[in-house]
């Protein structure tokens, strides 16, 4: 311990008694170092925007639907059973930490109509405001309609893009009244356009409103896929639905009010078509499954032997994109910063070189008195070490510095990563033992004779 | 026991295919406490013979005992040793760390000195050589500020840090004028009769081999035998 000391006193000795040399010399590791760390940095924080531009296209979403319900072996297609609950969503707020957010939806679908206009939105979607978060969507104008709104079943809605396109080509829809099956909706917001999804369907032909309006005042049920208007409209109007005069008549007869009394039902809970969750991030996505399914199964009380009477849905191709640009940025800033590294590596280990040329003399004289070889070589690596780690520690102060300046001129984000900071520091250190070996080892083989010969 | 005892020490360079004979079996004892001066002209041989005697280089035969022991065969890391305990060098152009004050320059051979002395110890030591040497006043100046004379004193200083034995002066005044040689070589005498250290002054100059009791004259790679040799 003692004679490291002793070695790091001589070698600081020695850097100081060339202070320009050692300051050209760090100069190489200093640059080297400031590279990786703002690269580091600014490259963490485009991964991270950008990781965040794909995540909003939803790429952290998982999309909980009922299971399916088969009647004598005739299957009814996915989310065809009536087994998620509202409660269910706020259980999984509640006990899911890998969670971000989750949302119940009720779909509906069914003609809007303003003033002469009219319009069937693909999406008739009640749920929360959460939904908004979840799903990464902004409000263009207005607002939002609120928990408060939910509870008491506001008739208050959210349109996309293409719907005011369609009912409002000329006007703000903002306080407007449209009717959604003859009940009235204030619009109360409009939605930033979204585009088309994955699947090349018009994410913004959408109406936003509490679910329990959509629930209660408009479904009633929760067939998705019908145009209930239409049918609506159809059972009044149309007499082609008298052709098969047969489905009008029940098969069983209608219970009485004492046979109803007598054999009561068990109250139906109020179900919801699907459940949109958001993980915390595209990595977290396994573990927010995990937690829902676990969370799901024990709320719906299904044995060990049971299959799940719900599914999740990721969108695997989205995470796979996030996960391999994420991959893909880590692996550029990577080779980038190699390479800053190795060059400056190098940088010292010419200087080094050149240092012991030009103190060959001395280093004939300090064998004369004594020193062996390897303390030589010792003396020589220490002053790489030292010259490195000093770089090492104004490059972070650089590099820092380098990122603050991008982010304050250039509005460009970075991430300070701590891991690059150890990691520059410890690199730092391992190029100057990588790169300051040759040069001292070359030191310690000199002869004595020879070095105090050396003119 | 002699000090230095060599036995038929035979040195050979082999340069490619042709071996050169440089030192031809030379035999030489110097008893502690002698004043030697090792006379040559140059390409005698009397450089090799002192790179064996000083330990920094082994001969190819014979027999070399310092203080009875046989170091001939040491390895590179054991003559460090031995140089570093036993050894003093004072060589033709001083040799000092630039840049580096006299203090620290006596210092340096400390840092290889394996008793590890602690460092208070180790300065008093220091500053009692340069007082030795009479620069006391010059201590905290760099050899750019120092004259040639006292640069020479201060590598004297450095030389007996160590406590060796054995002084060996490399033409210790080829960069000295007349005036500063002899106190030079004045206070290698004094040291060797005060300190009764043993100091080998290697010159080709026989007005410097005055200064020594004893002129061991080497000519093409053997001793000529006292008395028969004169000025070359």
């Amino acid at each position: 311990m003692k004679n490291l000391y002793r070695t790091f006193r001589m070698a600081l000795h020695a850097l100081r008694r060339n202070v320009m040399r050692a300051i050209l010399t760090t100069l190489g590791i200093i640059i080297g170092i400031a590279a990786v760390i703002a690269m580091m940095e600014i490259g963490s924080g485009s991964s991270a925007a950008i990781q965040a531009t794909i995540a909003s296209m939803g790429a952290n979403i998982l999309l909980v639907r009922p299971g399916t319900a088969s009647s004598g072996g005739i299957s009814s297609g996915a989310g065809s059973s009536m087994t998620l609950t509202p409660q269910d969503c706020e259980a999984l707020l509640r006990e899911c930490p890998a969670l971000r957010g989750a949302a119940p939806v009720v779909r509906a679908r069914t003609q809007v109509v303003h003033g002469s206009r009219n319009w069937v939105p693909f999406f008739v979607y009640g749920t929360t405001p959460q939904l908004l978060d979840v799903r990464e969507w902004q409000i263009a104008a207005g607002e939002a309609f609120t928990e408060r709104d939910v509870r008491n079943g506001s008739k208050v809605c959210l349109l996309g893009q293409t719907i005011v396109n369609n009912l409002f080509p000329n006007e703000s829809p903002l306080g407007k009244e449209i009717r959604v099956k003859n009940v009235a909706f204030t619009v109360i917001g409009v939605l930033v356009p979204k585009g088309a999804n994955m699947m090349g369907m018009d994410q913004d032909d959408v109406l936003l409103a509490p679910w329990t309006t959509i629930k209660y005042r408009v479904s009633g049920t929760s067939a998705t896929v019908v145009n209930q208007s239409a049918g609506a409209a159809a059972s009044q109007v149309n007499s082609l639905n008298q052709l098969y005069p047969s489905s009008a008549t029940t098969l069983y007869p209608i219970p009485s009010a004492t046979q109803a009394a007598n054999t009561p039902l068990p109250v139906r809970f109020t179900n919801v078509d699907e459940i949109f969750a958001a993980a915390n991030s595209a990595g977290e996505m396994p573990t927010a499954i995990a937690q829902i399914t676990a969370l799901l199964r024990e709320r719906h009380r299904l044995r060990a032997d049971e299959p799940d009477d719900f599914s999740i849905r990721d969108m695997t191709e989205l995470t796979k994109a996030v996960t391999s640009i994420a991959d893909l940025m880590t692996k550029l800033l990577l080779v980038v910063a190699l390479i800053s590294l190795v060059v400056g590596g190098v940088g010292i280990m010419n200087i080094m070189l050149v240092s012991v040329t030009e103190r060959t003399h001395e280093i004939g004289l300090r064998m004369a008195v004594g020193a062996r070889g390897r303390d030589i070589l010792r003396q020589f690596l220490f002053e790489a070490v030292i010259l490195c780690l000093a770089g090492g520690i104004l490059g972070i102060l650089g590099g820092e510095l380098c990122s603050y300046l991008v982010t304050k001129f250039l509005r460009w984000p970075t991430l300070t990563s701590v891991t690059a900071i150890i990691s520059a520091v410890v690199v730092s250190a391992g190029v100057g033992i990588v790169f300051g070996f040759y040069p001292a080892w070359k030191a310690s083989r000199l002869d004595p004779i020879e070095a105090l010969r050396y003119e | 026991m002699a000090l230095i005892e060599l036995q038929d020490i035979f040195k050979t360079y082999h340069l490619g295919e042709v071996d050169v004979p440089v030192l031809k079996g030379i035999s030489l004892r110097v008893e502690l406490g002698e004043l030697v001066a090792l006379m040559g002209a140059s390409g005698s041989g009397k450089s090799t013979l002192m790179n064996i005697l000083g330990c920094l280089d082994h001969p190819t035969s014979g027999a070399y005992r310092l203080e009875g022991e046989e170091v001939s065969r040491f390895s590179s890391d054991g003559r460090a040793l031995i140089r570093n305990r036993k050894i003093g060098f004072v060589f033709q152009s001083f040799n000092l760390l630039p840049r580096t004050t006299a203090l620290d320059n006596v210092l340096m051979p400390l840092s290889y000195n394996h008793d590890h002395l602690p460092d208070r110890e180790g300065r008093r030591r220091a500053v009692e050589m340069l007082e030795r040497v009479g620069l006391a006043d010059r201590m905290h100046h760099e050899p750019a500020q120092l004259s040639g004379g006292q640069q020479q004193r201060v590598a004297i200083a450095r030389a007996l840090i160590n406590r060796p034995r054995l002084l060996f002066a490399d033409e210790p005044t080829g960069n000295l004028d007349s005036q500063t040689s002899r106190e030079i070589l004045q206070m290698f005498q004094r040291l060797n009769r005060e300190a009764g250290l043993t100091v080998i002054l290697v010159t080709h100059d026989a007005g410097i081999a005055q200064y020594a009791r004893r002129v061991v004259h080497i000519s093409d790679g053997r001793l000529v035998p006292d008395g028969a040799g004169g000025a070359p």
